[in-house]
């Protein structure tokens, strides 16, 4: 100990109270993946089920929460990913796409995991909510057939609702279907997943595309829900555009007439530009539709390119360039034809205040000689079938008014959900906007008020067996996250609809979930229990536990035995304790392998399992989740 | 005892030491020890003194007898030499090795039915002969390992679980230690180990014989309120007499914020030294006299004296007293070690 610290010590110290884990959100907090979860899926508890080889189980907790597992377990942008503890312990020894200086972190495959309790599961039908036969008498009109819609639907149809889907394609999905290739996403998957849904009953008009909410809202529905996404791609006004039109193509565009077979080929040499999914999805249907050579480019340092890295890896594991810094200048074209395009090099001259790069034009100019462009810079809301004179606020960007909570516009009874809402975003946040959708449009039509949200389900249950036994898999597994199976690469290119990921195979799986730190599992402590043994502390393997004088938070953070930096993750901390100290312990890197539990000689810890479980509109769909919450 | 081994991972950000090891390098492997037993935090003690003092592993010996308490070697410093001999035997094994080899740490690990039961002997010739080493006793007032009976150190007026009266007077370790000549004598708790961790990092730094008496609560057998080795007897009755203290390493400065009239330092022989901060009216620690008056009269208030008790700056330990070789045995070549039957023949020569 040094001099400043002994002189730290005697000064005036503030104080944290308590931490309150009464309060639900405390250890939903804890459990990263759920936390980070838009529709908080119990992920520690699906893994645990398909440890146990229980996949239909495993379905139908995911089905409850996210509705489409087939769907996500292959796609979902994954922001539990990211979120998960595993990542923040062990880090890996692959190369991050954007930045292959960094190593990537190592978080549990949970997407890929949700694709096992999809691909193994055996009949489920039975499991699903009986659809009553006597209507409640509300009519809901649904406008998009895309993922929010859906989300809302499945959620209504238990609750009698009398639901009409209007869709303007001739196929229920939204982008699912039109814009997500299908070696990405398989059309059986899709139409086993939406299927069941409609299956419910809901009456589902296709090739019905609403040119005027006016006479929508005039047909006496009691709601009307919204979800048609962003439907228009955006365009780069360059010189050469018109004339060299014939071989540009908006991305979002061209990929929807490629699902729908209406583009079987493209030109020799391809230029696609963009930075996000779009134009990674664009390339590598460009290389499957026989382009000899294909280009991206960005006009931003890769780094901070928008696409998700297990996106760009694919792209460039098919031997696609990703070249940024590349500014768009101009079509080259001659003869009326497009021959090329031409970049301006852009270099990086420091970062603002955002930390993003600025970027400043090098002047030095590039041409790439191709046969097509793909332009996939981002897409924007479109409304032009909603009249400005029916008493829609529109904000300052011409895009209608959405309540944040309640999801309805300025009219009543009028909901927004999924990209139609606030702009793109994905399939997991559009199901998680249906569902509160859902519970708006249901308090809605029954003259309840739409801001009193229903609460979460959760409990807390010890998981205590014997003395050193705990109901869950507490030990602590080194294991390497699994890597997937893939197709080969030479049947890939040449088969626009040969899935490329194989999925974990129920070996593979039974290793991943081992790597799951069951973050669900709480270390609940009673302070009046405690005797101060120090035991916990110094068993404990990651230095999260300490007993210490009181403090306020931030400098208790930076007392700690290893100080607490992590500020998203929060100080547990207890009551004074026999001596005056108190214990805080620091949820950052909690291994919850039960250790402190076990070593402590009076039970003032104990491991709990905190089962948590958002409200729904039809509590119907939440069976399994209430078998779950005990 | 567990059933899982202690997770390999560390917190991302745990410090490293001098050596580039972090404090998880000088674990051993998993405790089986009760869950809450004293003697884990005196494990961990040792792990944090041997980490924070950049230590090499493989230049400590840890040695000790039969007991709970002697089994707590194979709960530290897995990467270190280690005997664990025979009951009450860890003094005679530390000597013999400590004489081949001066160049090692010596950590004696030993209970107080193992020094002051059948180890007692043992003991005082080692503090006699004022070995070069650090000599934990944890003790409980109890034999842990054989379920709990009285030990020499149980207080007379501490009863045991079931409530039995305890007939004998208690046998006094640290004023035994004093008397008999030890250089460095301190005592301290397993539940402080703001005060235990500077005491065995300034008995490791000390050169020649340093005794810690450690009060470790044996959780199972000897922690009832009534024991005068409970946890919570010890925290209401510790009248830590240098209570505060810090342990500033060689290469660290001592810096002004030590207060003069309040504070003592006492360098010890690798340059380091150990703060001592008075609270209350405390005793001068270079006073043997002192200290055990000190520790009588708080012994007779039923209160416990923690801290330094007792330190001799300039004490020489057993390889200045016998003039012996500077280098390790293992550092003499054979030839001059075993100079062969010549020589030997020579020497009875002139005894004959
Ligand atoms: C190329 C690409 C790849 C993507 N990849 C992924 C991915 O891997 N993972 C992921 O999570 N997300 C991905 N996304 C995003 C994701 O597809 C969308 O965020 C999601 O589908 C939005 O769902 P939604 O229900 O709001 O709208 P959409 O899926 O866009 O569905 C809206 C539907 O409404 C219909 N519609 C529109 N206007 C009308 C009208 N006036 N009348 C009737 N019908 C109408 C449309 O035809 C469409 O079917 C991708 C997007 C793109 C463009
Ligand atoms: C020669 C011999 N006599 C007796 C024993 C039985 N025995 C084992 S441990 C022990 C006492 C241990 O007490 P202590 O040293 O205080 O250790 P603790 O378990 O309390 O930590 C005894 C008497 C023995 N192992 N060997
Ligand atoms: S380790 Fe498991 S429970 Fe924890 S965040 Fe990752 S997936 Fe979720
Ligand atoms: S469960 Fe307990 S011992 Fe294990 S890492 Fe978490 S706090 Fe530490
Ligand atoms: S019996 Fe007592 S001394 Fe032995 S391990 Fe258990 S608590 Fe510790
Ligand atoms: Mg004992």
């Amino acid at each position: 100990m040094q001099a400043s610290e002994i002189a730290a010590r005697s000064r005036r110290r503030g104080r944290t109270p308590p931490t309150d884990i009464s309060d639900p959100q405390y250890f939903h907090k804890v459990v990263d993946c759920q936390w980070a979860c838009p529709t908080h899926t119990p992920v520690p508890e699906y893994i645990r089920l398909i440890a146990q080889g229980r996949y239909s189980a495993a379905y139908m907790l995911n089905w409850e929460s996210n509705v489409f597992p087939g769907i996500l377990g292959r796609v979902c942008d994954r922001p539990c990913e990211p979120a998960c503890r595993r990542g923040r312990i062990q880090v890996g020894d692959e190369g991050n796409a954007k930045d292959p200086s960094k190593k990537n972190a190592e978080p549990v495959a949970i997407c890929r995991l949700k694709r096992v309790a999809a691909d193994y599961k055996g009949e489920i039908d039975s499991f699903l909510p009986e659809i009553p036969t006597q209507k409640n008498g509300k009519r809901v009109a649904l406008i998009g057939g895309g993922p929010a819609s859906l989300a809302v639907a499945r959620d209504l149809m238990p609750l009698g609702y009398d639901i009409t889907l209007f869709e303007r394609d001739p196929v229920p999905g939204g982008l699912m279907r039109t814009n997500i290739p299908s070696f990405r996403l398989p059309a059986s998957v899709l139409d086993e997943e939406v299927g069941r849904i409609l299956d419910f009953g809901v009456e589902a008009r296709f090739g019905a595309e609403i040119r005027s909410l006016k006479k929508l809202l005039g047909e006496g529905y009691d709601a009307i829900f919204v979800g048609t996404g962003a439907p228009k791609g955006k365009d780069l006004e360059l010189p050469g555009r018109k004339e060299a039109a014939a071989n540009i193509h908006i991305g979002i565009d061209w990929l929807t007439s490629v699902a729908f077979g209406h583009v079987e080929k493209i030109g020799r040499r391809v230029v696609v530009i963009g930075g996000g999914n779009t134009a990674m999805d664009c390339c590598r249907t460009a290389l499957r539709l026989g382009a000899e050579s294909v280009t991206v480019t960005v006009r931003s340092p890769r780094k901070v390119m928008k696409a998700s890295d297990w996106e760009i890896k694919d792209a460039l594991h098919e031997g696609i360039p990703i070249l940024d810094n590349h500014a768009p200048k101009s079509f080259v074209v001659k003869d009326g034809k497009l021959v090329g395009m031409t970049f301006e090099k852009m270099v990086q001259t420091g970062v603002d205040a955002k930390g993003r790069p600025k970027l400043e034009a090098s002047g030095e100019i590039v041409t790439i000689d191709c046969d097509d462009v793909l332009m996939a810079i981002g897409q924007e809301n479109a409304f032009p079938w909603i009249e400005r004179d029916i008493g829609m606020t529109f904000n300052e960007w011409g895009q209608p008014a959405v309540d944040r909570r309640t999801f309805m516009s300025s009219i009543p009874g009028v909901f927004f959900g999924g990209d139609a809402a606030w702009g793109p975003e994905n399939i997991i946040w559009a199901v998680s906007h249906g569902h509160q959708a859902a519970i708006s449009i249901d308090a809605y039509c029954h003259g309840r008020s739409l801001v009193d949200r229903p609460k979460p389900g959760h409990t807390l249950v010890s998981q205590k067996m014997g003395i050193h036994e705990w109901s869950y898999s507490n030990n602590y597994d080194p294991q390497k996250r699994q890597a997937v199976p893939h197709a080969t690469l030479e049947a890939s290119l040449k088969n626009l609809k040969l899935e490329v990921e194989l999925g974990f195979d129920d070996r593979i799986a039974a290793r991943e979930v081992e790597r799951c730190l069951n973050c669900d599992v709480q270390t609940v402590f009673t302070d009046n229990l405690c005797i101060e043994c120090d035991a916990c502390m110094d068993i404990c393997p990651v230095d999260c536990i300490n007993f210490t004088e009181n403090d306020d938070e931030a400098d208790l953070r930076q007392e700690l035995r290893v100080p607490a930096l992590n500020m998203s993750q929060s100080l547990y901390v207890s009551g004074p304790l026999k001596t005056g100290r108190i214990m805080a312990k620091d949820e950052d890197v909690c291994l919850h392998c039960g250790l402190c539990a076990e070593r402590c000689p009076t039970g003032a810890w104990d491991m709990q399992k905190f089962a948590y479980a958002e409200a729904q509109a039809a509590s119907a769909c939440l069976s399994h989740h209430n078998a779950y919450l005990g | 005892m567990s059933y899982i081994a202690k997770p390999s991972a560390h917190h991302p950000a745990l410090p490293r030491n001098a050596l580039g090891l972090t404090r998880r390098d000088y674990e051993g492997s998993m405790s089986t020890l009760c869950a809450g037993c004293g003697h884990d935090s005196i494990t961990a003690a040792i792990i944090e003194a041997c980490y924070e003092m950049d230590l090499p592993a493989h230049r400590i010996a840890k040695i000790s007898g039969i007991g709970c308490s002697s089994k707590a070697p194979t709960y530290f410093l897995s990467r270190s030499h280690g005997f664990n001999s025979v009951h009450g035997r860890m003094p005679s094994v530390t000597t013999g090795a400590n004489m081949a080899n001066r160049d090692l740490v010596y950590i004696g690990v030993s209970g107080d039915g193992d020094t002051a039961s059948i180890g007692l002997g043992q003991f005082c010739h080692a503090v006699r002969r004022k070995l070069n080493m650090t000599y934990i006793v944890m003790n409980n007032g109890c034999y842990g390992l054989t379920k709990g009976q009285f030990s020499a150190t149980n207080d007379k007026n501490s009863p045991s679980k079931k409530g039995e009266a305890n007939p004998f007077d208690a046998i006094d370790l640290c004023q035994m230690a004093i008397q008999l000549g030890a250089g460095f004598v301190a005592r301290s708790f397993s539940g402080d180990k703001r005060q235990l961790l500077p005491l065995i990092q300034a008995a490791i730094s000390y050169k020649g014989f340093a005794f810690i008496d450690v009060i470790s609560p044996c959780v199972t057998f000897n922690n009832h309120p009534a024991s005068t080795k409970s946890y919570e007897y010890v925290r209401m009755h510790n009248m830590a007499s240098e209570n505060k203290l810090d342990y500033v390493e060689p290469k660290e400065e001592i810096t002004t914020d030590y207060d003069e009239g309040t504070s003592t330092s006492v360098e010890l022989h690798d340059g380091s030294h150990l703060m001592l901060f008075k609270v209350g009216e405390g005793h001068d620690p270079r006073d043997s006299d002192a200290a055990i008056h000190t520790i009588r009269t708080n012994a007779a208030k039923g209160t416990i004296v923690t801290g330094l008790l007792y330190v001799n700056e300039n004490q020489q330990d057993l390889h200045d007293v016998l003039g012996t070789d500077e280098r390790p045995l293992n550092g003499i070549a054979m030839s001059e070690l075993c100079p062969g039957s010549k020589a030997l023949e020579a020497i009875n020569a002139r005894l004959r």
